[in-house]
């Protein structure tokens, strides 16, 4: 069952996710060791391995705010983290679809650190408090990217019917 | 049923009579905008066509501009490589709205972009910066991706499921006092929205004030509209927007300004009045954290900066300048000015403001975006306290999170310059 790993205040900048000095990098394969640089216990959990797959971050409102720097979700993916928000900022919520980042809006999520949660379609149940909170459904337009596997496969598939 | 300005430019972009808050489209680009992440936009777009047997080569090479701003020069090995690839793509594919790091025509992307008459009235324009933004000022729908939605672009040519998003009608009336301006309106806008009160909308700016305004301070406020979350800030055409680029950006070809229907359908309105509007401070560490002036003055300042895309131009340094004409940067603070372009350095030498700024104590930088994201140039110490022109005070922006950003204008900037503490430019 995924568990929570750290509870986020509202407004979560993709400077503190991915802060600007490491910006030259920008492989898939690199950004992670920089993910949350500036909150130094986090990110030497991150790299220590001490998260499983599928660990999620659980935030208020507004997350990923900010900079478009695509290297803010590329950074989570490669831990597989699931990120639940009571909002998301619009650049940061598509570029997390875009590179198939799992993220989860949910308005009035309510977890702490160490809690267990489990997903359903349209639900989260928090396992350990017993309570269970409504997703937001993404429009079908982005679900199809999702569906596709991230907008890179998706706009293979179109480029291929284009081309024809 | 009327549309707003970006639903009629949506519809034109994606061959339709008519669309709606909520539809989705897939709109032509008429221009495309990165800067140095072009590394990483390159590597998706190979990506793309990984497989495919289809050749790797941009839809329209004369769409893309590439500006390099955010590293200049070089920060570092990684950044000039990264640089370095990018020349190699932008000759092998020939795009000419390239702008490298030069002196003369040179600078940070969202003054490069207008300056050279690249965006025009009723162009969707996609770039990957968030302040991407600040092109609404010239009537355009511009608004911010990631890199490898660019890449998706550079493809296509069109932006893949875009959905209509629903207008904030913001009406600004009334007459700026003395030492007050566009950065604290769309500061004090910030302030009424929160951080994410335009997040997935447009703010569409109308008013006596905003037909009033240079397209420099349609610039500042469309640049921040990204800091209540909006998609889009965007000032319908007018006379001042064929005016700039007419004159100032020499666009000689036709220009078809396009206008909101007077029925459109807006989500809501927001009236707010500037005649009474003090100098606006935004404080750590959020940008909708805004106060006026008088809750802050006093506060201690050892770095100021003036300059970005957001406060770089040339009404902002002669503003600048004039405060600190025959004054002294305080003793414990330093002071650093970057011009948003090469152009206008040039233009500040000429007119003396770069001499003022030296002579006073300032630094005078690069155009690029510098110190404003915290990569290469002005970090800050330990509990060190910025006040700046640029967009964003999020904690660590600096390349320090102990440290602290307010953000203020031009005029604020410096006349704390002199003091070293926060000062209303009104009383200095």
């Amino acid at each position: 069952m995924p568990n929570v790993i750290i509870t986020l205040e509202a407004d979560i900048s993709t400077d503190d996710i991915y802060p600007g000095r490491y910006m030259a990098t920008v492989l898939p394969t690199e950004t992670p060791q920089y993910c949350f640089a500036n909150r130094t216990d986090l990110n030497e959990k991150l790299k220590s391995g001490a998260f499983p797959k599928g660990s999620v971050i659980v935030a208020d409102q507004n997350f990923g705010c900010g900079s478009s720097r695509e290297q803010a979700a590329s950074a989570l993916k490669g831990y597989d983290l699931t990120i639940v928000a009571r909002s998301m900022s619009r650049i940061f919520l598509q570029n997390a679809i875009n590179l198939g980042l799992n993220v989860v809006l949910c308005p009035g999520i309510e977890a702490e650190e160490g809690h267990e949660l489990a997903f359903e379609a349209g639900k989260v149940t928090n396992v350990t408090t017993g309570r269970t909170f409504e997703t937001v459904r993404l429009p079908e337009a982005r679900q199809a990217i999702i569906d596709a596997g991230g907008l890179i496969p998706y706009t293979r598939k179109r480029l291929l019917q284009t081309a024809r | 049923m009327g549309m707003t300005v970006v639903e009629k430019i949506l519809a034109r972009a994606a061959g339709r009579e008519a669309v709606k808050a909520g539809d989705v489209l897939e709109p032509k680009v008429d221009l495309a905008m990165s800067h140095e992440n072009a590394a990483l936009v390159i590597n998706q777009f190979e990506a793309i066509h990984e497989g495919t047997g289809i050749e790797v080569r941009p839809w329209d090479p004369s769409k893309i501009a590439i500006i390099f701003d955010h590293r200049v020069p070089a920060e570092s090995p990684k950044t000039a490589t990264n640089q370095k690839k990018i020349r190699g793509f932008v000759a092998k594919h020939g795009i000419a709205k390239f702008h490298d790091i030069r002196g003369d025509v040179g600078g940070i992307c969202h003054q490069v972009l207008p300056e050279y008459g690249y965006v025009r009235p009723g162009f969707v324009v996609v770039g990957t910066d968030s302040h991407t933004t600040s092109h609404g000022a010239l009537g355009a729908f511009s608004f911010g991706v990631g890199a490898t939605e660019m890449a998706s672009a550079w493809t296509l040519g069109y932006a893949v499921n875009i959905e209509v998003p629903p207008t904030i009608k913001v009406v600004v009336n009334g007459e700026f006092p003395p030492m007050v301006g566009p950065k604290d309106l769309i500061l004090h806008l910030i302030g009424v929205l929160t951080a994410q009160g335009a997040n997935f909308r447009v703010l569409e700016y109308h008013g006596e004030t905003i037909r009033k305004m240079s397209t420099s301070g349609r610039l500042a406020v469309c640049n921040m509209s990204v800091e209540a979350g909006a998609t889009s800030g965007i000032v319908p055409a007018d006379a001042e927007t064929l005016r700039y680029l007419r004159e100032e950006a020499g666009v000689t070809d036709a220009i078809s300004p396009v206008t909101p229907d007077a029925d459109a359908v807006y989500e809501r309105v927001v009236e707010i009045d500037v005649s009474a509007l003090s100098p606006q401070i935004a404080c750590p560490h959020t940008v909708d954290n805004v106060k006026p002036i008088d809750q802050v003055a006093g506060k201690r300042i050892h770095q100021i900066v003036i300059g970005s895309c957001t406060n770089g131009r040339l009404d902002d340094l002669a503003v600048a300048a004039g405060i600190l004409k025959g004054h002294k940067v305080a003793e414990g603070t330093r002071m650093l000015v970057f011009p948003a372009s090469g152009r206008i350095f040039g233009q500040a030498l000429d007119r003396g403001y770069i001499h003022e700024f030296m002579r006073a104590g300032a630094v005078v930088m690069n155009s690029g975006c510098g110190p404003c994201l915290g990569v290469h140039e002005g970090a800050l110490g330990d509990d060190e306290v910025a006040l700046s022109t640029t967009n964003r005070n999020f904690k660590g922006r600096m390349g320090n999170p102990k440290s602290e950003v307010y953000l203020c204008s031009p005029a604020v900037a410096a006349a704390s310059a002199i003091t070293g503490v926060i000062t209303d430019p009104r009383k200095a």
